[in-house]
C-alpha cells in the first residue's frame, strides 16, 4: 500500500509536467491545427535559460532566496514567450495556407534549431540544477513523504490550470479563442484579429511550457539538450489520450499518463515505462480515437 | 438623392485559377434593402466574402462611406460597421447559443444592454435556448442565431447570405419578417438568395447574378415583372 501510495504521489508530480506542457500543444493544434514540434524543446530551453537567470541572480546576491525563486519564473516565462512568438512568426506564419505538411516540416525544423542551439550553447554533457534552490523540507503523512519542491509543483500546476480554465471560458479573449479554434474565418466576421489570437495561444503555451521546464530542472535536476524530445513527447501522447485540441483532456491525460507511467515503474519496471506508454496509446487509439474528452468528429455541413 | 453607403466599382475576384467575379459594378443606398440574385455559382458569396474581407479582390474598389475595404482585413471591416452573417449559418457549435451572441459583440467594449433584448425580442427562441450548445439547434434556430450574432456589433450594413437556405418554410417566413424588422430599425440589408420570389417581396432593388456579372438590375417590383427574372428564378413559364 505504502509502495502504491508513494507511486500516485510521484505520478501526480510527473503528470503535473506532462499536462503542463501537453497544453501547450493542445491549445496550438486546436486553433491552428498544427503540431508544434517546437513546443517540447522551448521546455528544455526554459530549463537552461531558467538556471542561467538562477545563477546570475544569486551571483548578484541583492534579493532574498524566495524572490530570486519568483524573478526566476517570470523572467524565463517572458523569455519563453518571446522565442515562442519569434517560431510563430518565422516557422508557421509564412505557412499559414501552405498544405499541413509543409508546417509539420517547419516546426520539426524549428525544434531541431532550438535542440541543437542549446546543445551549441550550453554543450552536449548534462547540466545540473542546484539542489538548494527550494528549502530541502519534507513532510511524511500516512507514510508517505512529500518534499517541498512536489508539494510547490503540484499546487502551482493545480492554480495554473484553474487560472487556464477560467480565462478560457469566462473571459472574452477565451470565447474569442474557442470561437478562432473552431471557425477562423467566422471569427474574422466577429473582429477577432485571429493573428493576435495564435500570438496569444503561442504566449500562454511558452508560459506553461517554461514553468514545466524549470520543474524538470528543480526536480530531477540534471537537464540534457534533448529532453523536450523526452518530454516533449510524452506530452505530446498525454495530449492525445485526453483528445488534442481539447483544454481539459490534456490536464486529464496529463495526470492519467504521469500516474500510470508511475505505476508501471512502482511494480513492473521504469525500464519498461515508456514501452507501456505506448501499449496505453495504441489501446486508447484503438478503443477511442479521439481521446478521453476528445469532441466527436462530425463532418460539418 | 439616395445617400450612397456602398458602392462596388468594376470588381474581379479569383477563387485559385477560376475568375468567381468578373468585373461587377452595384450600390446599396442607405436604409435601403438590396438583393443579389442568381444561380449557384453565379459569385454572390463570394461577392459577401469579398466586402467583408474574407476574400481579397483582384482588382476594383468596394467603397463604404468614401472608404475602401478592398485593401482592409476582415476583422477591421466588422469595426466599420459592416456585419456578415454567413453561408450556411456558421454559428460555433460547441459555444453556447448566448456566447455565440456575446461573440458577436467582440468589437464593442461591452455586450449592449438594449439590443441584446431587442434579439430575444426578435428571435423570442433563442431566448429560451440561450443556454444551450449552438449545435444542437435546429437549421432555423442555427439562422436567426447567425443574424442575431451579426446584429451585436451594431452594424449600419447588415450582409445576409441566403437565410432561407434548408430552413423550414414557417421559419424562413419569420426570417424574413425579423429582416424587415431589422431594415426598419435603419439598418442596411445587402441580401444574397436563391428564393428569389421571397426576396424580391422584400426588397427595395435588386441585381441579378450570372457567372460572375451582373446581367440585370432594377427595382423589386420591375425584377418580379421581369420575364426573364420571371423564367429563371421565379419558375414561371413564358
Amino acid at each position: 500500500m505504502d509502495i502504491f501510495l508513494q507511486q500516485v504521489v510521484n505520478g501526480l508530480i510527473i503528470g503535473s509536467i506532462y499536462a503542463l506542457v501537453a497544453l501547450g500543444y493542445t491549445m496550438v493544434y486546436g486553433v491552428m491545427k498544427l503540431i508544434n514540434f517546437a513546443h517540447g524543446d522551448l521546455v528544455a530551453l526554459s530549463a537552461y535559460i531558467g538556471l542561467m537567470f538562477y545563477t546570475q541572480l544569486i551571483g548578484l546576491g541583492v534579493l532574498p532566496q524566495p524572490l530570486v525563486v519568483v524573478s526566476v519564473f517570470v523572467l524565463t516565462a517572458i523569455v519563453a514567450a518571446a522565442v515562442a512568438l519569434l517560431v510563430e512568426r518565422v516557422a508557421y506564419r509564412p505557412l499559414r495556407n501552405a498544405p499541413r505538411l509543409s508546417a509539420v516540416v517547419s516546426a520539426l525544423g524549428a525544434s531541431m534549431m532550438i535542440q541543437n542551439g542549446i546543445m551549441l550553447i550550453w554543450g552536449p554533457n548534462i547540466t545540473i540544477f542546484p539542489s538548494d534552490i527550494l528549502p530541502a523540507v519534507s513532510w511524511t503523512i500516512y507514510g508517505i513523504t512529500i518534499t517541498f519542491v512536489q508539494a510547490a509543483m503540484i499546487i502551482i500546476t493545480l492554480v495554473l490550470m484553474i487560472s487556464l480554465t477560467l480565462f478560457i471560458n469566462y473571459t472574452k479573449m477565451g470565447t474569442a479563442i474557442r470561437a478562432s479554434a473552431i471557425n477562423q474565418d467566422v471569427a474574422k466576421l466577429m473582429g477577432i484579429n485571429v493573428n493576435m489570437i495564435i500570438m496569444i495561444i503561442f504566449i500562454v503555451g511558452a508560459v506553461l511550457g517554461s514553468v514545466g521546464g524549470l520543474f524538470i530542472g528543480m526536480y530531477y535536476r540534471g537537464i540534457s539538450f534533448n529532453l523536450g524530445w523526452v518530454y516533449g513527447l510524452n506530452a505530446f501522447i498525454a495530449a492525445i489520450l485526453g483528445g488534442i485540441g481539447n483544454i481539459p483532456g490534456s490536464m486529464v491525460g496529463g495526470y492519467m499518463l504521469g500516474l500510470f507511467t508511475a505505476l508501471i515503474a512502482g511494480y513492473v519496471s521504469s525500464s519498461w515505462a515508456e514501452a507501456f506508454t505506448f501499449i496505453l496509446l495504441i489501446l486508447i487509439l484503438i478503443v477511442r480515437p479521439t481521446g478521453i474528452l476528445g469532441e466527436r468528429v462530425a463532418e460539418k455541413v | 438623392m439616395a445617400e450612397k453607403l456602398l458602392e462596388v466599382k468594376d470588381l474581379f475576384v479569383n477563387y485559385g485559377s477560376i475568375q468567381a467575379i468578373k468585373g461587377i459594378d452595384f450600390e446599396v443606398n442607405k436604409g435601403e434593402i438590396v438583393s443579389i440574385l442568381g444561380a449557384n455559382g453565379a459569385g454572390k458569396s463570394t461577392t459577401l466574402r469579398t466586402i467583408s474581407g474574407l476574400i481579397k479582390p483582384k482588382a476594383g474598389q468596394i467603397l463604404y462611406k468614401d472608404v475602401d475595404l478592398a485593401k482592409m482585413p476582415a476583422h477591421k471591416i466588422v469595426r466599420e460597421g459592416v456585419s456578415h452573417s454567413p453561408e450556411g449559418r456558421q454559428v460555433f457549435g460547441t459555444l453556447t447559443v448566448e456566447e455565440n451572441i456575446r461573440i458577436g459583440a467582440f468589437v464593442k467594449p461591452s455586450v449592449d444592454k438594449d439590443t441584446l433584448d431587442w434579439i430575444y425580442n426578435l428571435f423570442p427562441r433563442l431566448l429560451e435556448r440561450r443556454k444551450q450548445l449552438a449545435g444542437t439547434l435546429s437549421g432555423g434556430e442555427q439562422q436567426m442565431l447567425a443574424i442575431s450574432r451579426a446584429l451585436m456589433a451594431k452594424p449600419q450594413l447588415l450582409l445576409l447570405d441566403e437565410p432561407s437556405l434548408g430552413i423550414a418554410p414557417i421559419l424562413v417566413k419569420m426570417i424574413f419578417t425579423a429582416i424587415k424588422e431589422i431594415s426598419k430599425t435603419g439598418v442596411t440589408v445587402l441580401l444574397v438568395e436563391q428564393n428569389a420570389k421571397a426576396a424580391l417581396k422584400l426588397a427595395d432593388r435588386g441585381y441579378v447574378l450570372d457567372v460572375g456579372k451582373v446581367t440585370i438590375a432594377g427595382s423589386a417590383t420591375d425584377l418580379l415583372n421581369d420575364p426573364k427574372v420571371q423564367e429563371a428564378y421565379l419558375g414561371k413559364k413564358k
